[in-house]
C-alpha cells in the first residue's frame, strides 16, 4: 500500500510541471499564437525560482521569481512575434535556445548547492491540486466566460475579431504572458519540488513534451490532465522498472517518454478530420492590423 | 432645435488619403431616417473606404461626420455600434469554429448570457424572415445563412442605420428577394439602410436615393427610380462604358474537355463533395458554371486542374485522353491551362517576381524556360514582357513582385500568362472577381477571342452579368451537383436562381413531369 | 510611444542585406552590456571575445574547423526552413550519422584503406538521412508535427549513443571509460593544412552545390515556392510530401555527414558527448545566413567565433564560456527582429498621437 502511494505520489509530481506548462500553452495556442519557447521559459523559471529561494530561503518567493522569469521571457517572445510580426516558429526556437544558454550562465553558481523544498502535506505539495484547479479554472474561463470566448474568437479569425473592434494584439499579449507565467511556474516546480536542486538543462525536454500534450489534448484543458498524468506515469514507470528489471538498459527506459510522445502525436494527428476541426484556425499566423 | 433633425447621418467633405492615393476626396453623403440609400460605384471607387469610416474602422484624413445633426467622432466600431450603426461586411466577420449564438454574443455589449441570447436570436430571426439555429456551428452553414447571422447580429442591437456591403453578391436571386423584403420592413420601421452595390437593377428596385462615387469623388446624387440602368451605369463608369464584342456566331467543333460522371469526396469537414458531374465543352465554345459561393466551385476547379486526383482516369478526358489520374503538369502538357480564383498565393506567389511567376505554371510546357533542370531567366523575362505588353499590365518597374500589382493588373497577368500559351482548353475560376471595369473588359474579351480561335473554355463564375456577357451555354452548380448546360439564350436570371437553390430538385421535378 | 508597422509594397533588398549586420551590432552592444553587468570592462571583453581569436593562424584554423559542422548542418537546415519544413532535430541526425559512420572502424578495426574512410562518410550520410526520414515519414503519413517529433528523436539518439559507448561499443582496453576505441590512420580524415581537415572541404562543396541548386535550378525554384505559397506549389505541380521528404533527407544527410566528420577529425572516437549543440546552433546559422547557402558559410564562421570567443574569455578573463550560448540566443533574436525591416517600415508614434489613432 505504501509502495502504491509512493508511486502515485511520484507520478503526480512528474505530471504537475507538464500539466502547468501545457495548460498555459493551451491558452496561448487558443488565441492563435504558437510559442515553441516553452522549454526556454521553463528552464528560466527553474533557475530563477531556485536562485530566489536559495537566497531568501522562501519557496514562495522562489515560485514568484519563476513566474516573473517566465513572464519576462514570454514578453520578449510577444514583442518579436506580435509587435514585430517575426516568424513564430523561429522565434519560439530562439526563446528556447536563449533560455537554455542564459539559465546555464545564471545557474553556474547554483550547481551542487542544496535546494529549498516546497512544503507538502503527506508528500502532496500545494501545486499538485493547484495545477488541477488551474485546469478547471482555465476550462471554465475559456468556455463559459465572455473573455474566454474572445480568446477563442481571436484564435479562430483574427481578421473578424479585429473588424468587430477587438484588440487582437492586446488579447494575444495577455495570453502569451499567461503562458509564460505557467511555464515559469512549471520550471520553478522542477527546481523547488520535483528535484529541489539546480542542474543544467534540468527540464530535459519537458517543455517540448508539454507542447506535444497540447496537441494530444486537442486544445481541450481536461484532456491535458489525462495526458500529463499519462506521461507522468510513463516516465515514473521507466525509473521504477530500471530498479527492478536489470535486463533492460536504462537508456532505453529513459527514452520511453520521448518515444511515447512521438507515438501519441502520430495517433492523434493521424485523425486529420478531428485535428482540422479542433486546431485554432489562426495558429501561428501573423497579424498586422491594416489602417 | 425642434423635432427630429432631417438627416440621421451626414458625411461632410470627407477625405481619406492612403499614402499617395486619395481614396475619398471631398465626399458628402446625407442619409435620412427610414430611407434605403444606395452607394454606387465601381470596384475601387471608394465605397468601402467611406463606409469603413462611418463604421469607425478607418479615420478620415479630413472632413466631419454628423449624427442627428450633431458632429460626432467615431473612433472605433464599438463607438459606431453605440451610436446605432450596424454593418454587414462583404467579407463576413464571422468565426467558423464558433456557434451562431457565440458569434453574435461577441458583438453584443453588456451581460454575457448565452441562453437568453439564443432565445432572442431565435425570436428575432424568425420575426424578420431570416431563421437561424443558435447552436449551429458557422462552418456548417451556407453562405446565405452566414449572411443572416451578420444581419441578425446587427438587428439585435436595434440599429438606426444599417450598412450593407454588396449583400446580394453571395445570394441566389430568391434569397436576395427575401433580403429585400426584410430591408423594406426595416425601412418602414424607421431604420435607415446604406446599401452598397454595383448591381443597378436591384438599386432601382429597392432604393429611395442613390449617391454615386467615381475615383473617390461624389459625381451625382439621384433618385434611382427615375433613372435607367444605363444612365446609372454611365454615371458610375463616367461615359466610356466598355463593351465586350460578342462572339456568338463562331464555329463549334469537337468535344475537347469532357467530364464523365465525375465524383470527388469532400476532403475535410468543411468541404463540399462533387457528385456525378458530366459535361462536354467543345472547341469554340464558352461554358459558364454559375452558382453561389461554397457549392463546390473550388473543388471542381481542383478536380479539373489535377490539384486533387480523381478516382478513375476516365472521369476527365482532355482531347479524348483520360486524364483523371494525371498531375496538373501532364494536363498542361496536353494543352489545358488553368486560372484559379485566388490570385495571390494560388495563381501567383506574392513575393516572386513576375518572371518567376511565369516559371510557376509553365516550367513543364515551355522548353525555353527550363533546360536540363536549370531555370532560364531570360526566357521567363521574355514571356513576362510579352504578356505585360499584350494585356496592358501596368507596373512600376520591369519585373516587380506579384504582390505589388493591383488586383486588376495581376489578374490580367495571371490570365495572360496562360493565354500566351494558346491553350486548347482553358478552365478559369472567377475570372474578374474584384477587378475594375477596364481590366474586366480586357479579360472577358481575351477569353472570347480564345474560344473563337478554337479552344474550349470553361468559366466558373458567381457574376451573372459576366456569365450572360460571355457564355454560350450555362450550367449551375449547387451542393456539388451540376445541372445540365443550357444555351445562354434559353436561360434567365430567375431560372438560374432556381437551379442555384438546388439543381437536383429541378432535375427531379422534370423527371416527375416526364413520367 | 507606440510602434507601428507599415507594410512595404515589395521586400527591401537593402534591408535584406544589412539586417544580419544590424543584428550583429545589436548583439555586440547587448554582449558588452552583459560583460559590464558582470563587472568586466566591456571593450576589453568584447575584444578578447570577437577580435583576438582572429589574430593568430592557430585560432583561425580552429575557427574553420569549428565552422565545418555548423555550415554543413546550417546549409541543409536553410533549405528546410525555406521550404517551411521545420527540422529542428539536426542534433539527433548528427548523432546517428556519427554512430553509423563509426560502426565501420568499431566493427572492422583492422580495415585500413582509403575505402574505409569513404565507407565511414557514406554510412554517416545514410545514417543521418535515415534518421531524418523518420519525422519526414511521420509528417507525410500521419500529419504529425515535425518540430516535435524531430526534437524528441534527438533525446532518443543521444540516449542510444550513451548506451552504445557504455555497453557494446565500449573500448575493452579503455579502463571502463564510456568511450569507443580510438580511431587511427584511414579511420580519420586527412588534414589539409594545420588543423584544417578534409571535412572543411565537404562544407565548402556543400555550400557551392546548394547555392547553385537554390539559385539556378528548378528544384531550387520548387523549394522557394513551397515555402512562400504552398497552394501555389500544388498549382505548379510540385508534391508537398516529396518536398518534405527531400528536405529531411537532405538536411539529415548533411547533419549525418557533419557528425561523422567531427568523429573522424576532432573527436577521434565515439563518446557520450560528441557535439556542443552544433545541431541547435546551426538553426541560428541558417537564419543568420538569410537561409542562403553562401550566407550560411559566413554565418557558420561567425557562430564558430562565438564558441571560440567563449573559450577565450574563459581562459583570459575567467568569464564562463556559457556566455557563448547566451550570445547565440541573443544573435538569433536580433536577426529575427531585424528581419521585420525587410517587409515593413517601422514608425514610432508618440503616445498622444497614438491615442488619436483608431483602435482599429
Amino acid at each position: 500500500m505504501d509502495m502504491f502511494y509512493a508511486v502515485a505520489l511520484t507520478i503526480m509530481t512528474a505530471a504537475t510541471p507538464l500539466l502547468l506548462a501545457a495548460v498555459g500553452e493551451l491558452v496561448v495556442e487558443r488565441s492563435g499564437v504558437l510559442n515553441l519557447g516553452v522549454e526556454g521559459m521553463m528552464i528560466m523559471g527553474a533557475v530563477c525560482g531556485f536562485g530566489a529561494a536559495f537566497y531568501t530561503g522562501s519557496t514562495g518567493i522562489g515560485l514568484i521569481a519563476s513566474i516573473a522569469a517566465g513572464v519576462s521571457m514570454s514578453l520578449l517572445f510577444g514583442f518579436l512575434t506580435l509587435t514585430l510580426v517575426s516568424n513564430q516558429v523561429a522565434t519560439g526556437l530562439a526563446l528556447t535556445l536563449l533560455g537554455l544558454g542564459l539559465s546555464g550562465l545564471i545557474g553556474e553558481g547554483f550547481v551542487g548547492q542544496p535546494g529549498v523544498k516546497l512544503w507538502s502535506v503527506a508528500g502532496i505539495d500545494p501545486l499538485i491540486p493547484g495545477a488541477i484547479l488551474l485546469t478547471a479554472a482555465v476550462s471554465y474561463f475559456l468556455f463559459r466566460s465572455k473573455a474566454g470566448l474572445v480568446i477563442r474568437a481571436v484564435g479562430d479569425s483574427h481578421v473578424s475579431a479585429h473588424s468587430l473592434g477587438y484588440n487582437v494584439i492586446a488579447v494575444r499579449y495577455l495570453c502569451v504572458m499567461f503562458g509564460g507565467a505557467c511555464a515559469g511556474l512549471a520550471g520553478g516546480y522542477l527546481s523547488l519540488a520535483y528535484t529541489p536542486q539546480w542542474v543544467e538543462n534540468m527540464t530535459a525536454g519537458r517543455g517540448w513534451i508539454a507542447l506535444a500534450l497540447v496537441v494530444f489534448a486537442s486544445w481541450l484543458p481536461w484532456r491535458a490532465v489525462v495526458g500529463a498524468y499519462l506521461f507522468g506515469a510513463i516516465s515514473i514507470l521507466s525509473y521504477t522498472v530500471q530498479t527492478f528489471a536489470l535486463g533492460i538498459p536504462s537508456q532505453f527506459l529513459s527514452s520511453l517518454p520521448y518515444l511515447v510522445t512521438i507515438i501519441a502525436l502520430v495517433v492523434i494527428s493521424g485523425n486529420r478530420a478531428m485535428m482540422r476541426a479542433n486546431t485554432p484556425a489562426c495558429l501561428g499566423k501573423p497579424f498586422v492590423p491594416d489602417r | 432645435m425642434t423635432g427630429e433633425p432631417e438627416y440621421l447621418l451626414e458625411a461632410l467633405h470627407v477625405a481619406k488619403v492612403f499614402g499617395t492615393l486619395r481614396a475619398n476626396d471631398d465626399v458628402t453623403l446625407k442619409v435620412k431616417p427610414g430611407e434605403i440609400h444606395a452607394l454606387l460605384g465601381e470596384n475601387g471607387a471608394g465605397k468601402s473606404t467611406l463606409v469603413k469610416m462611418i463604421y469607425g474602422a478607418l479615420q478620415p484624413t479630413s472632413g466631419e461626420f454628423r449624427w442627428l445633426g450633431k458632429p460626432v467622432h467615431i473612433p472605433n466600431p464599438a463607438a459606431a455600434r453605440k451610436l446605432g450603426i450596424g454593418m454587414v461586411f462583404q467579407h463576413f466577420s464571422l468565426f467558423e469554429a464558433l456557434t451562431v449564438a457565440e458569434n453574435i454574443a461577441l458583438a453584443m455589449p453588456g451581460d454575457f448570457d448565452l441562453a437568453a441570447l439564443s432565445e432572442r436570436i431565435s425570436r428575432v430571426s424568425k420575426d424578420y424572415g431570416l431563421p437561424l439555429e443558435p447552436n449551429a456551428v458557422v462552418a456548417d452553414l451556407s453562405v446565405g445563412e452566414r449572411q443572416r447571422i451578420e444581419i441578425v447580429r446587427c438587428l439585435l442591437q436595434e440599429p438606426r442605420l444599417l450598412i450593407m456591403d454588396e449583400p446580394t453578391a453571395v445570394l441566389t436571386p430568391q434569397e436576395a428577394d427575401q433580403l429585400f423584403r426584410t430591408l423594406a420592413r426595416l425601412a418602414r420601421e424607421g431604420c435607415a439602410v446604406l446599401y452598397i452595390s454595383h448591381r443597378l437593377e436591384e438599386v432601382k428596385r429597392i432604393c429611395h436615393n442613390a449617391t454615386i462615387l467615381r475615383h473617390g469623388k461624389v459625381v451625382a446624387n439621384v433618385d434611382p427610380t427615375l433613372e435607367t440602368a444605363a444612365s446609372l451605369a454611365r454615371l458610375m463608369v463616367g461615359g466610356d462604358i466598355h463593351i465586350v464584342k460578342s462572339a456568338r456566331k463562331h464555329k463549334i467543333g469537337d468535344v475537347r474537355l469532357r467530364l464523365d460522371h465525375l465524383n470527388l469526396p469532400p476532403d475535410g469537414p468543411f468541404s463540399v463533395g462533387l457528385k456525378d458531374i458530366s459535361l462536354e465543352v467543345r472547341a469554340g465554345e464558352i461554358i459558364a458554371i454559375a452558382g453561389v459561393a461554397g457549392n463546390g466551385q473550388s473543388e471542381l476547379f481542383d478536380a479539373l486542374s489535377g490539384e486533387r486526383e480523381l478516382a478513375r482516369a476516365d472521369m476527365l478526358l482532355i482531347d479524348g485522353t483520360p486524364s483523371g489520374k494525371s498531375g496538373i503538369n501532364e494536363r498542361r502538357d496536353r494543352g489545358a491551362a488553368f486560372v484559379p480564383e485566388e490570385r495571390l498565393g494560388h495563381g501567383a506567389v506574392p513575393s516572386f517576381s513576375l518572371s518567376d511567376n511565369v516559371v510557376l505554371t509553365r516550367h513543364s510546357t515551355d522548353e525555353t524556360l527550363v533546360k536540363s533542370g536549370v531555370v532560364q531567366k531570360s526566357g521567363a523575362t521574355e514571356v513576362s514582357g510579352r504578356v505585360s505588353t499584350s494585356f496592358d499590365v501596368r507596373k512600376a518597374k520591369p519585373d516587380p513582385e506579384a504582390r505589388s500589382l493591383s488586383g486588376g493588373n495581376l489578374q490580367k497577368f495571371v490570365i495572360g500568362r496562360e493565354l500566351d500559351r494558346k491553350p486548347g482548353i482553358l478552365v478559369v475560376n472567377q475570372p474578374t472577381w474584384g477587378v475594375d471595369a477596364g481590366a474586366s473588359a480586357t479579360i472577358r474579351q481575351a477569353i472570347i477571342d480564345l474560344a473563337r480561335d478554337g479552344s474550349a473554355v470553361l468559366v466558373i463564375s458567381q457574376d451573372l452579368d459576366e456569365i450572360f456577357e460571355i457564355a454560350d451555354r450555362i450550367a449551375v452548380i449547387s451542393r456539388g451537383e451540376l445541372s445540365e448546360a443550357h444555351p445562354a439564350s434559353q436561360m434567365s436570371a430567375e431560372k438560374i436562381g432556381l437551379l442555384m437553390a438546388g439543381a437536383h430538385e429541378v432535375k427531379e421535378a422534370r423527371h416527375a413531369h416526364i413520367a | 510611444m507606440r510602434i507601428l508597422l507599415e507594410k512595404r509594397s515589395e521586400a527591401s533588398t537593402l534591408m535584406a542585406i544589412s539586417s544580419p549586420f544590424i543584428a550583429l551590432g545589436l548583439t555586440v552592444i547587448l554582449g558588452g552590456l552583459i560583460f559590464a553587468l558582470r563587472g568586466f570592462n566591456p571593450l576589453e571583453a568584447l575584444y578578447v571575445y570577437f577580435i583576438e581569436p582572429l589574430t593568430t593562424v592557430w585560432s583561425i584554423e580552429q575557427l574553420i574547423v569549428k565552422a565545418t559542422p555548423l555550415v554543413l548542418i546550417g546549409a541543409g537546415l536553410s533549405v528546410c526552413y525555406l521550404a517551411n519544413v521545420w527540422n529542428i532535430g539536426a542534433e539527433g541526425q548528427l548523432t546517428v550519422g556519427a554512430i553509423a559512420g563509426s560502426a565501420i572502424p568499431i566493427l572492422f578495426p583492422a580495415w585500413q584503406s582509403p575505402l574505409t574512410l569513404m565507407a565511414m562518410m557514406l554510412c554517416g550520410v545514410l545514417g543521418g538521412m535515415a534518421y531524418g526520414a523518420i519525422p519526414g515519414y511521420l509528417k507525410n503519413r500521419f500529419n504529425a508535427n515535425e518540430i516535435l517529433t524531430s526534437l524528441m528523436l534527438v533525446y532518443v539518439a543521444q540516449l542510444f549513443l550513451d548506451w552504445l559507448v557504455r555497453g557494446p561499443w565500449r573500448d575493452p582496453q579503455g579502463f571502463n571509460f564510456p568511450k569507443s576505441i580510438t580511431f587511427e590512420g584511414w579511420q580519420l580524415l586527412p588534414t589539409i593544412s594545420g588543423a584544417i581537415h578534409l571535412g572543411c572541404l565537404f562544407a565548402l562543396i556543400a555550400v557551392i552545390v546548394l547555392a547553385f541548386v537554390m539559385g539556378k535550378t528548378l528544384k531550387g525554384f520548387e523549394i522557394r515556392v513551397a515555402g512562400n505559397a504552398p497552394r501555389a506549389g500544388r498549382f505548379s505541380g510540385f508534391s508537398r510530401t516529396r518536398m518534405v521528404m527531400f528536405c529531411f533527407l537532405l538536411s539529415g544527410g548533411l547533419a549525418g555527414l557533419a557528425g561523422i566528420t567531427e568523429i573522424a577529425s576532432t573527436v577521434g572516437q565515439l563518446q557520450p558527448q560528441i557535439s556542443p549543440g552544433y545541431g541547435f546552433a546551426a538553426i541560428i546559422v541558417a537564419f543568420l545566413g538569410r537561409l542562403n547557402p553562401i550566407g550560411v558559410l559566413f554565418a557558420g564562421l561567425l557562430l564558430a567565433l562565438s564558441y571560440i570567443g567563449g573559450e577565450a574569455v574563459q581562459i583570459s578573463l575567467g568569464i564562463s564560456d556559457k556566455i557563448a550560448r547566451v550570445f547565440q540566443g541573443i544573435l538569433l533574436f536580433s536577426i529575427l527582429a531585424c528581419d521585420t525591416l525587410i517587409l515593413y517600415r517601422i514608425r514610432f508614434l508618440p503616445r498622444h498621437a497614438a491615442a488619436a489613432q483608431p483602435a482599429e
